[in-house]
C-alpha cells in the first residue's frame, strides 16, 4: 500500500456518487413508463449534493480523498481517490447532465397515459448512466476498473447518439460505436500489458513501480491510441461531426460537452499520474502537435459548414485540440505547469459549459424555424433573441474572449506557453481564437440582419432558460477566485513528486 | 520434445490457420464457423495454460453464445438488399497493416515482460479464507473485485437498452423476432428437447461448484442462455415480450441484488461491498444464484435484437 492509497474520511461518498446514477439505472429499468424520467431527474439534487460534499471533503483535507472498496486496499481490491480536479469535474457532470434533462423534459415525454415509449426509456436512462460512468472516469484509482468505465459510457453515449432512430443517425452511430469498441479494446490491451510488467492496476502502485521498459511504451501507445480515437483528436476525429450533429440536442450537449471529456480526463490520468516517471519520449510533443492541427482543422471545417449544427459539433473538434496542449505546457516540474495544467482544466470547463449551452440553442432554432441553415438565418435573432444571445455568450467563450472561462482558459495556456519558451502553441491558440471569430460571426452577422422571418413556433421559454444560463456559467468561469485554482492543484502530480530527488 | 509440446505447437499452429481461413473466407457464414472453431481452439489454448475458467468462459462466450449472434446476424443480414461493393483494397490493406502492427507490437512487448511475471496470485490465494471461497477466480470476481463485476453487469443492461433502442417505435414493448426458422428442422427440435434439460443441470452444477472449482456464475449463466437459444430456434419457445414486467426484473436481478448487498456493506461489514467475516460464502451464492439468472437471460436477448413485429403471431 502506497500512503496514495490509505483511506481517508470522507472517502465513501465517492462509492456512493457511483452507486447512486447505477441504482438509478437498474431501478428506470425494472419500473419502466414514467419512471425513468422522474428518477433521472429526481436524483439530481442528490448527485450535485454528493458532488459538492466531495469537493468540501477535498478542500478541507487539503489531499485527495481515498476510499478502498469492500475495505480492500490494492492491489488485491479497487481504490476510489478524488484530487481537486476530480471533484470540480464531478461537480460539472452533476449540473450539465440535469441541464440537459430539463431541457429534455417536452422532447421525451412520456404520454399522458403513461404508455413507456422507446425514446423516453432509452433517453432517461441513457442519460443517468452517462453519469455514471463519468463519476467512475473522475474517481476511479484502478486501471480495469476505468475499462468498465469506459464500456458504460460507450454504451450509453452510443444510444443516445441515434435515440431519433432515423437511417442517417443510425450509420452515424454505428461508426461511432466502432471507433470508440477499438479504442476500449486497445486501451484494454495496454491495461493488460501494464499488469503483465508490475503485477498491479492501480494507478498510485503503477506510478510507484513505474520503469522505463517496452511493455510500458507499448502499453502507453495503445492506450493513448484508444482514448484519443474515443476523444476525437484529429486524425481519428471521422466519428463525431455526424454523431453530434444528428444526435438529439440536449443528447448533444451531454455528448459535446462531457462524453468526450471523459477519455481525455483518462489520457490525462494515464500521462501524469501513471506515467510520469517514463523519461520523456516525444510523446507530450506529438499530443500537443496532434491538437494543434485539430485546433486549425476543426475550426477550418467549422468556417465551411452550411448548418448550424455541423458548425458546432467541428468546432467540438477545435477546442478539443487546445486540451491536447496541455501535455507539453503542464508536463514536469517547472514553473510553468501549474498554469499550464489551470488552463487546460479550465478549457475543459469552459467548453463543457460553452458547447452545451451553444448545442442547446442551436435545438431551439431548429425547432422554432424548422432546419438549422444557416444562409436562412436572416432576422432570425430578433425573433428569438435570447436563443441568439446564447449562442453569442457560448461563442465568445470558444473565441477566448474576455470576460469568459474560455479567455482565462486561453490566458493560461498562452502564459504557460511563453514561460516555457514554446512559442509555436502560442500561435495555434492566436490563430485558434481568430478562426473562432470567424465561425461565430457566420452564425451571428446573418441572425442579426434587419429582416422578416416566420417562426414555426416561438422558442421553448423553459429550453432558452437553461441554454442561457449554461452559457452565463461558460461566462462566469473567467472571474473563477483565486481558492478555485488551489483547488485544483490538490493531488496535481507534479507537485506530488517535486519533492522528490 | 515432449508430447504436450508437440500438442501445443499443432493447437497453436491450428488457431493461426483457423484465423486465417476465418479472414480469407468469402462467405459470411463461413467466417462465421471459422470463427466459432476459432473460440473453440482458443478454449483449449487456455486449459493448456492451465486457466480452466478462462477456457469455459471463452467456449460458452466465444464460441457459443457469440456463434449464434454472428448466426443470427448474418441470417438478417442476408435478406437485405446486398451493397454494390464491399470495403476497397485501400481499406483492406490499412487494416492488416494496423492489425500487424498491434499484434507485432504486443508480441515484442510481451517477449521483454520480467520472467516470473509478478502476479497477485499468491496475494489472492491468501485471501481465500476469509471469503470462505476455494476457487480464487470467483474470490476475485465476487469478492475483491465485486465493484467491477457489478458495473460489469449494469453495462450489460446498458446493451440490452442500446439493443432495443434501434426498435421501432411501434412495436415497443412487443416480443423480438423469433431466432430460427418457420418450420424448424425436426432434429432441432428433437435435439433441443433432450438437450435443454442436461444443459439445465449442468449449467446449475457449473455456477452451484464455481464456488470452489472451475466455474462460476457467468459460465454457469451463458450454458443456461445457450439453452435458451435452443430452444428459442426450435421454436419451442418464443422471445419474451420485452414490456414484461417479469422479464425486465429477471434482467437486472443479479446487478441489483448485488448493488444492494454492496450498499448494506458499511452496515454488516464496515464498508461498500465488504461481506461480513464467516458470512461471505453464503452471501457471495446467494448474489450469485441472481447473476446466473440474469446473465441466462440478457445474452438470448441480445442475440434476439429488438423487437420488430415479427415476433407477434
Amino acid at each position: 500500500m502506497t500512503p496514495a492509497d490509505v483511506p481517508t474520511a470522507g472517502g465513501a461518498l465517492l462509492a456512493l456518487a457511483i452507486l447512486l446514477p447505477a441504482a438509478g439505472i437498474l431501478a428506470s429499468f425494472a419500473l419502466g413508463g414514467r419512471w425513468p424520467e422522474r428518477i433521472a431527474l429526481g436524483s439530481a439534487p442528490f448527485a450535485l449534493a454528493l458532488a459538492l460534499a466531495i469537493t468540501g471533503e477535498v478542500w478541507r483535507a487539503g489531499r485527495p480523498i481515498v476510499y478502498a472498496i469492500a475495505g480492500l486496499s490494492p492491489p488485491l481490491g479497487i481504490a476510489l481517490r478524488a484530487d481537486g480536479v476530480s471533484a470540480v469535474m464531478l461537480v460539472v457532470t452533476a449540473l450539465i447532465v440535469p441541464a440537459a434533462g430539463l431541457y429534455a423534459r417536452p422532447l421525451f415525454a412520456t404520454p399522458p397515459d403513461g404508455r413507456e415509449t422507446r425514446k423516453a426509456f432509452t433517453f432517461w436512462i441513457m442519460l443517468q448512466a452517462i453519469s455514471a460512468a463519468l463519476a467512475i472516469v473522475f474517481v476511479s484509482g484502478d486501471l480495469f476498473n476505468l475499462y468498465v468505465a469506459l464500456e458504460l459510457l460507450t454504451f450509453a453515449a452510443v444510444p443516445l447518439a441515434c435515440v431519433e432512430g432515423k437511417p442517417e443517425t443510425l450509420a452515424a452511430a454505428l461508426r461511432y460505436l466502432l471507433f470508440a469498441l477499438v479504442g476500449s479494446i486497445f486501451y484494454l490491451l495496454g491495461a493488460a500489458l501494464l499488469y503483465g510488467a508490475f503485477g498491479t492496476l492501480d494507478i498510485a502502485l503503477l506510478a510507484e513501480r513505474m520503469r522505463p521498459a517496452p511493455a510500458v511504451t507499448a502499453a502507453a501507445a495503445l492506450m493513448t491510441a484508444g482514448l484519443l480515437a474515443k476523444t476525437a483528436l484529429f486524425p481519428l476525429h471521422l466519428w463525431l461531426p455526424p454523431a453530434h450533429a444528428n444526435a438529439p440536442a440536449p443528447a448533444s450537449a451531454v455528448l459535446s460537452g462531457l462524453v468526450v471529456k471523459g477519455s481525455f480526463f483518462l489520457t490525462v490520468r494515464l500521462w501524469f499520474y501513471v506515467l510520469p516517471a517514463l523519461p520523456a519520449i516525444g510523446f507530450d510533443a506529438i499530443l500537443g502537435a496532434l491538437g494543434s492541427a485539430a485546433v486549425l482543422f476543426g475550426s477550418v471545417m467549422a468556417l465551411r459548414q452550411p448548418r448550424l449544427k455541423l458548425l458546432i459539433a467541428y468546432s467540438t473538434i477545435a477546442q478539443i485540440g487546445y486540451l491536447f496542449l496541455i501535455f507539453p505546457l503542464a508536463a514536469g516540474v517547472h514553473p510553468w505547469t501549474a498554469m499550464g495544467w489551470n488552463g487546460g482544466v479550465m478549457q475543459v470547463l469552459a467548453h463543457a459549459f460553452a458547447k452545451a449551452a451553444m448545442f442547446l440553442a442551436a435545438g431551439l432554432v431548429y425547432e422554432s424555424l424548422g432546419h438549422d441553415r444557416i444562409d436562412k438565418f436572416a432576422g432570425a435573432a430578433r425573433a428569438m433573441p435570447l436563443t441568439f444571445l446564447t449562442l453569442g455568450l457560448g461563442g465568445l467563450s470558444l473565441m477566448g474572449l474576455p470576460p469568459s472561462g474560455g479567455f482565462a482558459a486561453k490566458w493560461l495556456l498562452l502564459g504557460a506557453s511563453i514561460a516555457s519558451g514554446q512559442w509555436v502553441w502560442a500561435l495555434v491558440l492566436l490563430a485558434g481564437g481568430l478562426l473562432a471569430a470567424g465561425y461565430v460571426y457566420r452564425i451571428l452577422a446573418p441572425a442579426l440582419a434587419r429582416a422578416p422571418i416566420v417562426l414555426k413556433a416561438p422558442p421553448r421559454r423553459a429550453g432558452e432558460a437553461v441554454a442561457l444560463t449554461l452559457a452565463l456559467v461558460a461566462v462566469a468561469l473567467g472571474f473563477m477566485p483565486d481558492a478555485f485554482f488551489r483547488l485544483l492543484d490538490i493531488g496535481r502530480p507534479a507537485l506530488a513528486t517535486a519533492g522528490l530527488p | 520434445m515432449t508430447v504436450f509440446d508437440a500438442l501445443d505447437l499443432a493447437i497453436a499452429a491450428l488457431v493461426l490457420g483457423v484465423a486465417a481461413w476465418t479472414i480469407a473466407a468469402r462467405e459470411m457464414f463461413s467466417a462465421v464457423v471459422g470463427y466459432v472453431a476459432y473460440g473453440l481452439l482458443l478454449a483449449i489454448v487456455w486449459v493448456r495454460l492451465y486457466a480452466p475458467d478462462v477456457a469455459l468462459t471463452e467456449a460458452a462466450i466465444g464460441g457459443g453464445v457469440t456463434g449464434v449472434l454472428l448466426v443470427v446476424a448474418s441470417k438478417r443480414l442476408g435478406r437485405l438488399p446486398q451493397p454494390e461493393a464491399g470495403p476497397g483494397l485501400g481499406l483492406k490493406l490499412a487494416a492488416a497493416g494496423l492489425a500487424a502492427l498491434v499484434a507485432g507490437l504486443i508480441a515484442a512487448a510481451l517477449l521483454y515482460l520480467p520472467d516470473p511475471a509478478p502476479s497477485l496470485a499468491p496475494e489472492a490465494d491468501r485471501h481465500l479464507a476469509q471469503t470462505g471461497l476455494g476457487n480464487a477466480v470467483t474470490a476475485v470476481l465476487i469478492a475483491y473485485r465485486s465493484f467491477d463485476t457489478m458495473l460489469e453487469k449494469v453495462v450489460l443492461v446498458l446493451a440490452v437498452v442500446g439493443v432495443w433502442s434501434v426498435a421501432p417505435d411501434r412495436f415497443w414493448g412487443g416480443r423480438p423476432a423469433p431466432l430460427g426458422p418457420a418450420s424448424p428442422d425436426p432434429a432441432l427440435v428433437f435435439l433441443a428437447r433432450v438437450l435443454a434439460p442436461v444443459g439445465l443441470v449442468i449449467g446449475v452444477q457449473i455456477f452451484w461448484v464455481g464456488a470452489d472449482e472451475p466455474g462460476g456464475a457467468f459460465q454457469g449463466g451463458a450454458i443456461l442462455a445457450a439453452m435458451a437459444m435452443i430452444v428459442m430456434m426450435a421454436r419451442l419457445m418464443r422471445p419474451p415480450r420485452i414490456g414484461s414486467r417479469r422479464l425486465r426484473l429477471a434482467l437486472i436481478a443479479g446487478p441489483a441484488v448485488f448493488l444492494v448487498v454492496g450498499l448494506a456493506g458499511p452496515l454488516i461489514a464496515g464498508s461498500f461491498f465488504a461481506y461480513p467475516a464467516g458470512f461471505a460464502k453464503p452471501l457471495i451464492l446467494f448474489i450469485e444464484a441472481f447473476m446466473v439468472l440474469s446473465i441466462a437471460a440478457t445474452l438470448p436477448l441480445l442475440v434476439a435484437g429488438p423487437p420488430n413485429g415479427e415476433g407477434e403471431p
